[in-house]
């Protein structure tokens, strides 16, 4: 590999443009802050540690990925930062102040998109106003404008399950942000959807990134969709999950597809791979049992490769 | 070809099923025809139509096969009238045509005199049981089940009690029932109270804990909390199901009827079936019975299409 690209960059090398404006991230104000973030929990197992030692703040209307391998505890992380669930040691803190519960402050993007199947497409956005206690005509105008902002207005009315899975994570967007929440918090959103869907929406969601004031955490596992969108990716490693690295992209923006085979992009992409390795895991005990033992049933000179 | 016939319950077309579900009603009225009208299939009696020189023989009279033809020897001996009779089902067994004329006469010619109950007035107060048993049971049960569902720590306070309790036999709190609520409706409507109720808690218990916490999860993340959440998520989340569930739990608050209307006072549609009985018209306890069946299936049938009118988004009931 070497060989063939010695002028592969190093993944630290940033262009005057590029260091610029991470230096411009560095003056705006911190959003998110974890401090020494543990999660322990109980299971038939024994106790387990999801979690040790997490420390990282997110600035302002900065995207930052956070990629690792299975049982990393990114999801664990995700949830804890919504309030869904507790963390047993260290302390997370938005605009300074302790995360306690789920709050509108954040919203959240699931991956199995979780619209309420007995609303229509208008009342899911309408929720989060709703529970606000904004009135019905306020709640609908605000939902019609972010509505138009995925470019879903013409389906206000239709029922989730009407809808391709690019069109109702577009949906589950549009509900999240309607709060106007400081950062979005998203759990592989587009972990569910084809290839081409997905590069689809992830140009969608840098577009809505760059017109709104809004704060992003976005957990994946795809090494190339966390380059694309991030600023910086959290890498984790799993037991215990703790921070391994955080990366500063080096890839200028605006960021395109194009860029996918720039130098910088496949630099960053060997560290990833390099820190994540795609171990090869231990297969589960049942999968080790199964051992093919092949018999031909064809004829001898039928071949086909 | 025959594998055909074994398709999975998609491949088969909308006509293809009415086509089926008609066949399923018409086979069992096909072979009570066969064994009413074709004389060599049973009929194991003979119907009396002329006496002849046998003194006990009337019109009309039903009377064993062997014993008829031992008659008919006995009067060839004794050179008296032969007795004639036409082979005959046994009175418990009428005819179908028998059935649909008391059916008939049941709803059109209803008895005049009071003190013999009449078809549509037993089956009206058998309906008010079953309403006011099946309220009574889901103004409890309905949201007992739901915060049951919802909130473990309640579950668990309650479940295993009524787990318990839905194992003793409704009936046999029938003594009881009549001591506390007297002998009229109050101990009939109590049985059913009791046959449903503890099923319907679990089930409905059931049927919550189903919901996708994800769906709870995104609602507490855009702000929904305690009884809002059981208001806004909760309950509709669960609604499609919980109004099958309810459709199945009125089926069994039916099956508790008779036994119910046996408590007290006889009453309602149990008291006309047991009257008619005595009086060996079969044909009318037939006609009754088949009455409560197609009032049960009728309103299951308009509950499963109102259904599908309510809760438009709900996909399982595609597959129905």
């Amino acid at each position: 590999m070497n060989l063939i690209e010695p002028m592969l960059p190093s993944y630290l090398d940033q262009s005057d443009e590029v260091r610029a404006r991470f230096e411009r991230i560095r003056q705006r104000e911190v959003i998110l802050e974890v401090r020494k973030l543990g999660k322990r929990y109980r299971s038939p197992q024994g106790e387990i540690e999801a979690l040790r030692g997490i420390d990282f703040s997110v600035r302002r209307r900065e995207f930052v990925c956070v990629i690792g391998p299975s049982g990393c505890g990114k999801s664990t992380l995700i949830r804890i930062l919504a309030g869904l669930d507790k963390h047993t040691s260290g302390e997370a803190l938005l605009d300074g102040k302790p995360i306690t519960g789920p709050g509108q402050d954040r919203g959240m993007v699931f991956q199995g998109y979780s619209l309420f199947p007995w609303l229509t497409v208008k009342k899911n956005v309408m929720f989060g106003p709703r529970m606000k206690g904004e009135g019905h005509d306020q709640a609908e105008r605000d939902a019609k404008l972010w509505l138009e902002l995925v470019g879903l207005e013409k389906f206000a009315d239709a029922y989730p399950h009407q809808l391709s899975g690019g069109m109702r994570q577009r949906v589950a967007i549009a509900r999240a942000l309607v709060n106007q929440p400081r950062i979005l918090l998203m759990d592989e959103p587009f972990g569910a959807l084809d290839a081409q869907t997905r590069a689809k929406m992830q140009t969608h969601l840098i577009d809505i990134w760059k017109n709104i004031d809004v704060t992003v955490l976005f957990i994946t596992h795809d090494l190339d969709e966390a380059i694309y969108l991030a600023d910086r990716i959290l890498v984790l490693k799993a037991h215990p999950g703790e921070v391994q690295e955080v990366i500063e992209v080096p890839v200028p923006r605006p960021r395109t597809p194009g860029q996918f085979n720039s130098p910088e992009f496949r630099a960053t992409k060997a560290r990833l791979e390099a820190l994540i390795h795609p171990a090869p895991e231990p297969l589960p005990e049942d999968e080790q049992a199964v051992k093919p033992h092949m018999i031909r049933f064809t004829d001898v000179h039928d071949n086909v490769e | 070809m025959i594998f055909s016939l074994f398709g999975r319950g998609a491949d088969i077309d909308a006509r293809k099923r009415t086509f089926l579900a008609i066949g399923s009603f018409l086979l069992p009225l096909l072979v009570w025809c066969l064994v009413s009208y074709a004389p060599f299939v049973w009929h194991p009696k003979v119907l009396v139509t002329d006496p002849g020189g046998v003194d006990y023989f009337q019109v009309d009279m039903l009377v064993d096969k062997a014993m008829f033809k031992d008659e008919v020897a006995n009067m060839e001996q004794s050179h008296l009238a032969l007795p004639v009779g036409r082979p005959s089902n046994p009175i418990y067994l009428p005819a179908p045509d028998d059935v649909a004329k008391a059916f008939y006469n049941g709803f059109v010619h209803p008895p005049k005199s009071t003190d013999v109950p009449s078809m549509p007035a037993s089956l009206w107060h058998s309906v008010q049981i079953i309403f006011w048993g099946f309220l009574i049971s889901s103004l409890i049960g309905v949201p007992l089940g739901i915060v049951s569902g919802t909130y473990n720590l309640v579950g668990r306070l309650n479940e295993p009690f009524i787990e318990f309790f839905r194992y003793l036999p409704a009936p046999a709190f029938g003594a009881l029932a009549v001591a506390i609520l007297g002998i009229y409706d109050g101990p009939k409507i109590a049985i059913i109270v009791i046959g449903t109720l503890f099923q319907q808690v679990l089930i409905i218990a059931n049927t919550t804990r189903k919901l996708e916490t994800t769906l709870i999860e995104a609602a507490r993340t855009l702000g929904s909390k305690n009884l809002k959440l059981l208001s806004t998520v909760v309950v509709p989340g669960i609604l499609p199901d919980l109004y099958r569930d309810q459709r199945i739990l009125l089926g069994w608050a039916w099956t508790y009827l008779i036994v119910a209307e046996l408590i007290g006072t006889s009453s309602g549609i149990t008291w006309f079936i047991t009257q008619q009985a005595r009086y060996q018209h079969f044909d009318n306890v037939y006609a009754a019975i088949m009455t409560i069946g197609i009032i049960g299936f009728g309103t299951d049938l308009v509950l499963g299409r109102l259904g599908r009118r309510l809760f438009p988004w709900d996909r399982t009931q595609d597959r129905q």
